[in-house]
């Protein structure tokens, strides 16, 4: 049976539109405190390390997109019609060298406990799909 | 910050006097998330010996008051819709305390209802949300995902195997609780640690036994002044301590997969009750997964990061053990319609008035009711001394 129900689909909004064109051209684009140099993710219209300098205080800058693997779960129950049939599936947490944390997918590799260990190397893979945001996703590096 | 001072003033100025479930738990198509706000309300004022007509403050989380209000047809002259997930009850608590000390009201009713498994109607959603841009798109959505996340970075930390024995010693102990509760979803359904380990997974490291229920219920809670307690049909619970708070919204954003915000509500609602832990006789931990007991345990003082297991072992929370948890069942073996909370509390005020029947401790004097919502996001905590 071929499942048919789409996937939640993100709808960017006026300060993340850079972030969601950056991924369709194959590029990271990330928000960095010109106060702190801490960078943060999600984008904002604020720095959250100085929120005090509001938009002037948070320039955007393209990332490499190296990444370690911060923790996972290995997906079983698909929790909205979207997934069914697509199971298992790997959600991560990753950490890029930018320290910040970055919620995505694990691809390339079998949905096994014993295929990840926490800490290796990855890198950025970017699904295009017809019509609908590219989606920022990690494989083994 | 808190002023401690200040709060420790305010403890005690309410009294839990009403508890109550809707009247039936599980699979409930026949009723309404409404339907169970009402009966639950209509239980509660009933166990406090009130009438609809005494309430003149209103509660709710998930819907807001005015729909709960007009429902229940009454015109409340305080209210409060502080919805921040499951917590959000046990945080009404506090807020009720608050309120009658200061003057705003005199009985406050808290209810919940909500058709888990049977609800007609799905959940709106924003897709422009942070959550929904970033964590759904990549099938980080409902709460096992964040949860079993969370709870692979612990595993990390603090070691893969002995997390595992922890998550199913409290599965199965709280098994055993259900077992005494004839209310329970699983009342009749004993389970062993082969069974947990044998279940299947629903997003590894979870099993299906380290999850909680799906159910339709309801349940409310009735608090009032120290003066009006003594009139109380069943007898009354003082409200001694309590504390609040949330430190993100999605799994991602959260600070320490391993520390939620209780590491904050628990000092400090002992702090104000004037109590430690030594003192407690119950834990009514709020449990969405196996996983959120165990970081609760920890965040709120009973131990150190990463001794949860140890606390755990060897079924010391089960019937007849030396740590009593979540004698309802919890909302593994009990009921979880969503945002399960507010029956934490009720267990608790029952325990202290020494109507739990058959799962009844035998000296309980003071308890701590712990709510966590969302995705590990907020926590409320309470705590309650028998009167």
């Amino acid at each position: 049976m071929t499942n048919t129900t789409p996937k939640p689909e993100p709808l960017p909004q006026p300060e993340s539109d850079r972030y969601w064109e950056g991924l369709k051209n194959e590029e990271i684009w990330l928000q960095r405190s010109k106060a702190t140099g801490k960078f943060q993710f999600y984008p904002r219209q604020i720095s959250i390390s100085d929120p005090e300098s509001g938009s002037c205080g948070v320039e955007w800058v393209q990332v490499s997109g190296n990444a370690e693997l911060f923790t996972f779960s290995i997906v079983h129950a698909a929790p909205h019609m979207g997934w069914v049939g697509e199971t298992p599936y790997i959600t991560a947490l990753v950490q890029l060298e930018e320290d910040v944390i970055v919620p995505t997918n694990i691809v390339g590799i079998e949905p096994e406990p014993e295929a990840l260990q926490i800490g290796m190397a990855l890198k950025p893979v970017f699904d295009h799909n017809e019509g609908r945001q590219t989606l920022l996703k990690f494989t083994p590096a | 910050m808190p002023n401690i001072q200040r709060l420790k003033n305010l403890s005690g100025q309410a009294h839990i006097v009403g508890v109550g479930e809707s009247n039936k738990l599980g699979k409930v198509p026949e009723k309404s998330p409404l339907a169970h706000h009402s009966e639950a309300a209509i239980n509660a004022l009933n166990d406090a010996g009130m009438q609809m007509s005494d309430v003149d403050a209103l509660f709710t989380a998930g819907w807001s008051t005015l729909d709960v209000g007009e429902y229940l047809g009454i015109q409340p002259r305080y209210t409060d819709s502080t919805s921040v997930g499951g917590s959000s009850f046990v945080i009404h608590v506090a807020h009720a305390l608050a309120a009658i000390a200061a003057g705003y009201c005199e009985v406050a009713l808290i209810t919940h209802g909500q058709s888990g498994r049977s609800d007609r109607a799905p959940i709106p959603r924003n897709p422009g949300t942070p959550m929904a841009q970033y964590e759904a798109p990549y099938g980080i959505l409902g709460p096992p995902v964040s949860y079993a996340m969370a709870a692979r970075r612990y595993m990390h930390q603090y070691g893969e195997d002995r997390t595992r024995q922890a998550m199913a010693e409290i599965a199965i102990s709280t098994r055993k609780w259900a077992n005494l509760n004839p209310m329970a979803y699983f009342k009749d359904v004993p389970a062993t640690f082969d069974d947990y380990h044998d279940s299947r997974w629903v997003a590894w490291p979870f099993h299906l036994l380290d999850c909680c229920l799906v159910t339709d219920a309801g349940a409310a809670i009735v608090i009032t002044t120290p003066e009006r307690a003594k009139d109380a049909k069943n007898g009354s619970v003082t409200i001694l301590g309590a504390g609040e708070g949330h430190d993100h919204s999605g799994i991602s954003q959260m600070p320490d997969l391993t520390r939620a915000f209780g590491r904050n509500t628990g000092p400090q609602a002992l702090e104000m009750a004037g109590v430690t832990h030594s003192d407690l006789d119950l834990a009514m931990i709020y449990d969405s997964f196996t996983y959120t007991v165990l970081v609760s345990l920890e965040n709120l003082g009973f131990c150190e990061p990463g001794e949860g297991p140890d606390l755990v072992a060897s079924q010391r929370t089960a019937p007849g053990g030396d740590f009593p948890l979540n004698t309802n069942g919890g909302g593994l073996s009990y009921t979880h319609p969503g945002m399960y909370g507010i029956f934490t509390v009720v267990e608790a005020a029952r325990q202290l008035r020494g109507q739990a029947g058959e799962r009844q401790l035998e000296d309980c004097n003071l308890a701590v009711a712990h709510g966590t919502g969302g995705l590990l996001s907020s926590t409320g905590t309470v705590v309650l001394g028998a009167n």
